[in-house]
């Protein structure tokens, strides 16, 4: 944990209240996501958020120093957000935690040739990200939820794994079927976008 | 020893993520020498986590942190009540 985190955290406890302001907004962000990754509602997962960050505050003194804080705080966005879709979806889906990758379906990536050459400037275009945003919203929730962790909250392999509380090899797995699932469904828009370019060697592939 | 394609596939993430070990990188960077297809796959991919990485792919709703620390504000005022914060309720 960072010394200055650790202080934070000790200041807090023996009545600097108002520093938790500080301790949490270099994690705002990545508790909005996890909740997005969740619930998939901008206004429900805001919400989630600010009963996150209140839990959070309130249960300060339960946090032990062994783990790191960004993981112990998306452990507890992760428990918000499951709450709340279990209480939407009503008793009848107990199941959402113990949702398996199966082995089915196809997670090989998608060739393409004419990208490679163009990377900086296509990631300036706005549509890619458009296009991003709705794959990474479609790919089904187990493979969402540790993409969204591990890619964007930046968590490494143990940390997602913790707070979603499964195994590091189903992280590993999950991880890897989601990037290949959106280098697939990217693949054609990006080939639109490219700038045409010469076919080299005659490979048609 | 010569991957083939698919081997290569299976191992994209891993390989982006540095976790392969030393033998089976240097095969795929072997094979990726050859291999149109797959550095174009493997490029690919990691635009796509670059492009996953950038800010402004992934917006916080306009005045969310303003919200949040206004809310946090309110929580902070009703536990001064308490004498410690972070007590079990």
């Amino acid at each position: 944990m960072e010394t200055n985190e650790a202080g934070l955290i000790a200041r807090i406890l023996a009545g600097e209240k108002e520093l938790f302001h500080e301790l949490i907004r270099p994690f705002e962000r990545m508790v909005y996501l996890t909740l997005i990754s969740v619930l998939k509602n901008e206004t429900e997962a805001e919400d989630a958020a600010q009963e996150t960050v209140i839990s959070a505050y309130r249960h300060l003194a339960a946090f032990r120093g062994d783990a790191k804080f960004s993981t112990w705080l998306t452990s507890i966005a992760i428990n918000e957000g499951r709450k709340r879709l279990r209480k939407a979806k009503g008793a009848a889906e107990e199941s959402i935690e113990e949702q398996e990758e199966g082995h089915e379906g196809d997670f090989t990536p998608a060739p393409l040739t004419d990208w490679r050459e163009i990377p900086l400037e296509a990631l300036e275009r706005k549509e890619l990200r458009e296009a991003l945003r709705s794959a990474v919203a479609e790919l089904p929730d187990i493979y969402r939820q540790v993409f969204i962790l591990r890619d964007l909250d930046a968590l490494n392999i143990e940390e997602t794994a913790q707070a979603l509380g499964i195994n590091p090899g189903a992280v590993k797995v999950r991880l890897h079927r989601a990037r290949m699932m959106l280098q697939k469904r990217l693949v054609p828009f990006l080939k639109t976008t490219a700038p045409p370019r010469r076919v080299f060697f005659g490979r048609a592939l | 020893m010569n991957l083939d394609c698919k081997h290569v596939w299976e191992h994209i993430s891993e390989y982006l993520d540095g976790t392969v070990d030393a033998k089976l990188r240097e095969d795929i960077e072997l094979h990726l020498e050859h291999c149109e297809i797959c550095s174009a796959i493997l490029d690919s991919t990691r635009n796509i986590l670059i492009l996953t990485a950038d800010d402004r792919t992934f917006e916080l709703p306009v005045g969310y942190s303003k919200r949040l620390h206004e809310r946090l504000k309110e929580e902070i005022e009703k536990s001064k009540q308490e004498p410690r914060v972070g007590e079990p309720e």
